[in-house]
């Protein structure tokens, strides 16, 4: 009542009450979410980062291959003891050529080559790919025969752990895969200085093969590089029309509700579906060859078109109609507007559209292995009509081989994909920058 | 305002006896099933200017866009009745909107210059209509047309830059430059002047005056100052009804209907 008795001057002076806007809790509650979006991001970055580094810890060592350089003695007795080369090229190609590195190596550790025992070693010493090596020297050049000359053979898997210190030497020798013996000699060739370890440029361009010092990702980095052409060449240019046409000329109706559902319907769907697909259409029906870049692509292109029709149409959306509108008005045809002003205006985005489409189908697995693009192949496809494996199919592959050196060229063909896929988003970024900076 | 009486003072220059530039002939227009514009029947008189007023959603912007058929590119819009450009029916399936929009140009409310060079932007109309037969003479109507709009001692020496660099005034008597650059005959302009400060609008005014000797121009305007001062015939719509149209003087002094006089003093709108 004293309250109500006060006169309105005494009132007017007095500071205003304190008014509780509840600033303390808003603060808070905007604390505690901040919070909470930096503890996401820590846990997300977290997760990359020990992604990375198993990666590349695990991988890094496939990039360097352990090689011993030897003066190898083309003997005419091993690779042609009738002479008869001159009359008879294929004893060249046929000639028993491991038997030349493994006297080459034993002559280098000071063993007689009648040691059957110690021969045998020597035999799971050095890689069995020494034969296309030494093959090749011989095909190029016959007059080598007969004389000695310095090669770099490369060592066999096993001896390439071991030096690459992958192979725990505590445990008995029966139970590992490298001899007491073996790693005496490969100490002994360190010290003559016959080890080396130099890039493995095998790892990108050797084929299949069931031994990992000379297997590769050379077919499937071709029959991936044929995939992505294929799928650029067919997903853009008819994601990009059928865009243009939904977007700019067809009347919306049901019809055009219809296909536009479907078509986000079809950006969802398993890829594995596509694959069954492929194979349905494609090698079923229209009698495609197996295991070709060229049905991958197909098939990827495909997977790949929601994407890109559903960036592009975006893209075209985000266009001012003030644009359009100005075009029309000049009398401007629907088509000039579209191709004078619209599309450039959707350029960047339709671009970035596309690299991220033709990234998720470059790292894409599934339907391939419907295709029968998990296969062993060991020659580079030579057109899109060979066969072929892809990135992420070879890696599955490896994921499956059961040696050490696997392990390493398994994570090494991941760091690959990953820095392919890398290289297209940051395309993806320039490009965007380059054209938006036009105005 | 010299500029005030400079216009208001002009007597009209049509030709009593001319026949009208456009026609309207009972026009409605509907949007889906709600019909936006009934029955409207008006003359635009050669080398005049005709404003349209109204409060908004009266049908005006409605009925400039139907005179070149931008209604066109909006979903279900459908417009009845007729209306002629030099007696020719512009809704008659032999006419193609193209041409017609050649002929019927129009300016927007929101200035829109092409995110492209100056150059690029008046060029682009006689490009794409062949007006021009060589790239000198490209350049003239570039280069006349950017002077009629009164822009060409500002951007003289800037003509590779981009439009969308200038300023809101510049950017619409751009566009207007870009309108005219196709030699229209008639030239639409939608609120030239409701995105740009007083100045601008001056500017703007007094080109429309001077653009008014070689075409024949309608304006939706939302100010009633603005008709009185540019044009010679006003029409006011309301709830998508043509209320009443004549002579500004006598629209703006003695207008014959109640409505048109609340709405000149502001009572309604």
């Amino acid at each position: 009542m004293t309250d109500a008795a006060l006169p309105h001057a005494a009132v007017d002076t007095a500071a205003p009450a304190k008014r509780d806007f509840g600033l303390k809790r808003r603060h808070a509650a905007e604390f505690r979410f901040r919070l909470y979006g930096i503890v996401a991001i820590v846990i997300g970055l977290g997760f990359l980062a020990i992604l990375l580094v198993s990666i590349v810890s695990k991988g890094y060592t496939a990039f360097v291959q352990t090689s011993i350089t030897v003066p190898v003695e083309f003997s005419a007795s091993i690779i042609d003891k009738d002479n008869e080369r001159a009359t008879n090229p294929r004893v060249l190609v046929s000639a028993n050529y491991p038997i030349v590195a493994r006297n080459a190596v034993a002559k280098a550790l000071g063993v007689s080559i009648d040691d059957k025992a110690a021969m045998r070693d020597i035999a799971k010493f050095v890689s069995d790919g020494s034969r296309s090596t030494l093959r090749e020297i011989v095909l190029a050049d016959p007059s080598v025969i007969g004389t000695t000359r310095n090669v770099t053979l490369l060592a066999a898997a096993d001896i390439d752990s071991a030096n690459k210190g992958q192979i725990d030497l505590t445990v008995p020798q029966d139970k590992r895969k490298v001899s007491d013996q073996q790693v005496a000699w490969l100490d002994q060739l360190k010290q003559q200085g016959a080890i080396s370890t130099p890039f493995n440029w095998g790892l990108l361009t050797f084929g299949a093969s069931s031994r990992p010092e000379t297997a590769g990702l050379g077919v499937a980095l071709v029959g991936s590089l044929y995939m992505m052409a294929i799928v650029l060449l067919c997903a853009l240019p008819i994601g990009v029309a059928a865009s243009i046409y939904l977007e700019e000329f067809a009347k919306k109706n049901r019809f055009t509700d219809f296909i536009e559902v479907n078509i986000n319907n079809l950006a969802a769907v398993p890829s594995i579906v596509y694959g069954l697909l492929g194979l349905a259409v494609f090698i079923n029906f229209f009698g495609m060859p197996r295991s070709a870049p060229i049905v991958g692509g197909l098939v990827l292109t495909l997977m790949t078109l929601p994407t890109i029709i559903i960036a592009t149409r975006a893209a075209l959306r985000a266009v001012p109609p003030s644009i359009r509108s100005a075009a029309l008005g000049i009398g401007a045809s629907r088509m000039q507007m579209v191709f004078d002003h619209v599309l450039p205006l959707a350029t960047p985005g339709i671009l970035t559209g596309t690299i991220i489409g033709l990234a998720r189908a470059l790292g894409e697995t599934a339907p391939l292995l419907l295709i029968g693009m998990v296969a062993f192949v060991a020659d580079r496809p030579t057109s899109p009509l060979d066969p072929a494996t892809a990135l992420p199919v070879q890696i599955y592959m490896w994921a499956n081989e059961a040696e050490r050196a696997f392990v390493e060229r398994t994570q090494g063909a991941v760091l690959v994909l990953l820095i392919f896929l890398a290289l297209m988003n940051i395309a993806a970024i320039l490009l965007r920058r380059r054209f938006e900076r036009r105005w | 305002m010299s500029l005030e009486s400079a216009a208001t003072t002009a007597a009209p220059v049509a030709r009593p006896n001319a026949p009208p530039k456009m026609q309207g002939d009972k026009v409605g227009v509907f949007y889906g099933e709600k019909q936006a514009l009934f029955d409207v029947d008006l003359k635009i008189e050669q080398f005049n200017v005709t404003s349209l007023i109204g409060p908004s959603g009266c049908g005006k912007s409605t009925f400039l866009r139907s005179l070149n058929r931008m209604n066109d590119t909006i979903d279900g819009c459908r417009v009845v009745g007729k209306i002629t450009l030099d007696k020719d029916d512009i809704y008659d399936p032999s006419i193609d909107v193209v041409e017609l929009r050649a002929r019927v140009g129009m300016v927007f409310q929101k200035p829109n210059p092409f995110p492209k060079s100056i150059y690029e932007n008046v060029a682009y109309g006689p490009k794409i209509h062949g007006i021009a037969r060589n790239k000198a003479d490209l350049d003239e109507i570039v280069h006349s047309s950017l002077r009629r709009a009164g822009l060409w001692n500002e951007v003289k020496d800037r003509l590779n830059e981009p439009g969308t660099g200038l300023s809101g005034g510049q950017q619409q008597r751009l566009c207007i430059a870009r309108a005219i650059a196709t030699k229209p005959e008639v030239l639409l302009m939608d609120e030239p002047c409701s995105a740009l400060d007083p100045i601008a609008t001056a500017v703007i005014e007094e080109l429309i005056d001077e653009l008014r000797e070689n075409f024949t121009i309608v304006i939706v305007t939302h100010s009633m100052q603005q008709a009185a001062r540019v044009s010679q015939k006003t029409a006011f719509f309301h709830l998508g009804k043509l209320i009443e149209e004549g002579k500004t003087e006598d629209i703006f002094t003695n207008p014959r209907n109640k409505q048109t006089q609340d709405y000149i003093t502001g009572r309604i709108g």
